[in-house]
């Protein structure tokens, strides 16, 4: 058994992943094998959250999963978050709340985000910094990061209003 | 290098069964920190287990008063309920670990398989008895956690053996786990304790992460506490408390290293006894 030629599924197409080696992180392979430049390395032990993808519907570092080891799974990278040029509401947020700085953190903060606000439609400020804890930003002091959340998780609650009203 | 996805324990036993020294990988979150790092570089086979259907589930044995939970279930799904009733210490462990990224990705078995003196987990199952259920080509067997762990990072499993699930008592009674770090989140404790009250057989227990190669249990302060609780009111004469802790202290053998001092921890680690008996037991009030 052999295989040094893999195939992962990332935002929804298949890529041949060849000339890896099998130990590599899903974030080596993102990046310098596909060419998926979105998730960020910078702890590569799962400390600072810029890596975070979606592998099947769960949240995770992708410097710590294997990259072989994810074939046959749905992984969402911040590039299938949304086309270029359409925002997510989220990333929306972010530019418009001022929770972007340097812009590191940003893409793992974004997928953590969209997470959060799936399974918390309207979590308190302790629930938001508790549920981001594993995303570390330096630039921002996280305030603005907060407000950006608040500003989604009320927006959203406003639209499911509007259309039950 | 190989890398195998099994997604039935079967598979899993007889892939390693064929290739012992082929590498265990649960949720990652301890053994890719050290291939990044280029500490470990996996030269065979690895085979990972995160989806083994059979590890990911867990049962409630309501006759048997048992809790059978699988390897490969993650902290965050020790988080919910109704695991989170039945073993309140488990999930309190779970909530200390890591991040949401880290909670979601690593497991139970994979903790006690890297049994380090700091893992979360580990205190919880000490201080629950834990049976370990092992397998291996040549069948299964059981064994309590305390002997499974034997060192530092070091399980008396044999080649050829995994983790397949980790059985718990669900007992009536306080349970509680805490520890001491250099903040609130993202941190590898310093000290830990879990403690966990039986009110029915009018018995607790202790044990201790980080203070020594491993999980350290506190026979002596057992006795001692649970001599000096007033059962019926579930309260304990606050001398007793100081006593208990004094034997908490002496029972830990911690070491110093880049994480903190032999001091320190000895120190922390009969603050949280003392926290966690307090809020199991009503402290202060004498016996009339």
């Amino acid at each position: 058994m052999n295989n040094e030629l893999f195939t992962l599924r990332v935002n929804g197409i298949d890529y041949e992943v060849s000339d890896s080696w099998l130990g590599e992180s899903l974030l080596d392979v993102l990046r310098d094998r596909i060419g998926l430049m979105g998730s960020k390395g910078a702890c590569t032990q799962g400390e600072c959250g810029s890596c975070s993808v979606m592998v099947d519907d769960v949240l995770v570092c992708s410097c710590l999963v294997m990259g072989a080891s994810a074939i046959d799974q749905n992984i969402i990278t911040i590039e299938g978050v949304a086309p270029v040029g359409t925002p997510s509401d989220v990333q929306q947020a972010f530019v418009d709340a001022g929770a972007v700085q340097c812009g590191f953190c940003t893409p793992g903060l974004v997928m953590a985000v969209h997470d959060l606000l799936k399974r918390r439609g309207r979590p308190t400020e302790t629930e938001i910094r508790e549920e981001l804890a594993g995303n570390v930003c330096r630039c921002t002091g996280y305030g603005r990061i907060v407000d950006a959340v608040e500003r989604v998780s009320v927006q959203r609650r406003g639209n499911s209003q509007e259309e039950s009203s | 290098m190989t890398v195998a996805v099994p997604t039935t324990l079967d598979e899993a036993v007889r892939l390693f069964a064929a290739e012992p020294s082929a590498m265990l990988l649960a949720g990652g979150t301890d053994a890719m920190v050290e291939i990044n790092d280029g500490h470990r570089r996996p030269g065979g086979l690895v085979i990972a287990l995160n989806r083994v259907s059979d590890l990911r589930t867990w049962r409630h044995d309501a006759e048997r008063r048992t809790l059978t939970i699988g390897a490969g279930v993650t902290y965050s799904e020790l988080m919910q309920e109704p695991i989170a009733t039945l073993a309140p210490a488990l999930a309190d462990a779970s909530r200390t670990v890591g991040s949401p990224q880290i909670r979601n990705a690593g497991t139970l078995g994979g903790n006690l398989g890297t049994c380090s003196p700091a893992g979360d987990g580990l205190p919880v199952l000490s201080a629950l008895g834990a049976q370990v259920r092992i397998v291996s080509a040549a069948g299964e067997r059981a064994a309590s956690v305390d002997d499974v762990m034997v060192g530092v990072k070091r399980t008396s499993l044999k080649p050829g053996e995994m983790i397949a699930e980790i059985v718990l008592p669900v007992l009536d009674g306080w349970q509680g786990y805490a520890k001491v770090g250099v903040r609130n989140a993202m941190v590898i404790a310093i000290a830990s304790a879990c403690l966990v009250v039986d009110t029915d057989a009018r018995q607790l227990s202790i044990a201790l992460g980080s203070v020594g190669p491993t999980i350290v249990r506190c026979p002596e302060a057992e006795r001692q506490l649970a001599a000096a609780v007033d059962w019926a009111a579930l309260s304990v004469p606050s001398d007793a408390l100081d006593e208990f802790v004094g034997l908490v202290s002496s029972a830990s053998r911690p070491i110093t290293d880049h994480r903190s001092t032999a001091d320190y921890r000895r120190h922390a680690v009969g603050v949280l006894a003392k926290r966690l008996a307090r809020r199991a037991f009503t402290a202060g009030e004498r016996r009339s």
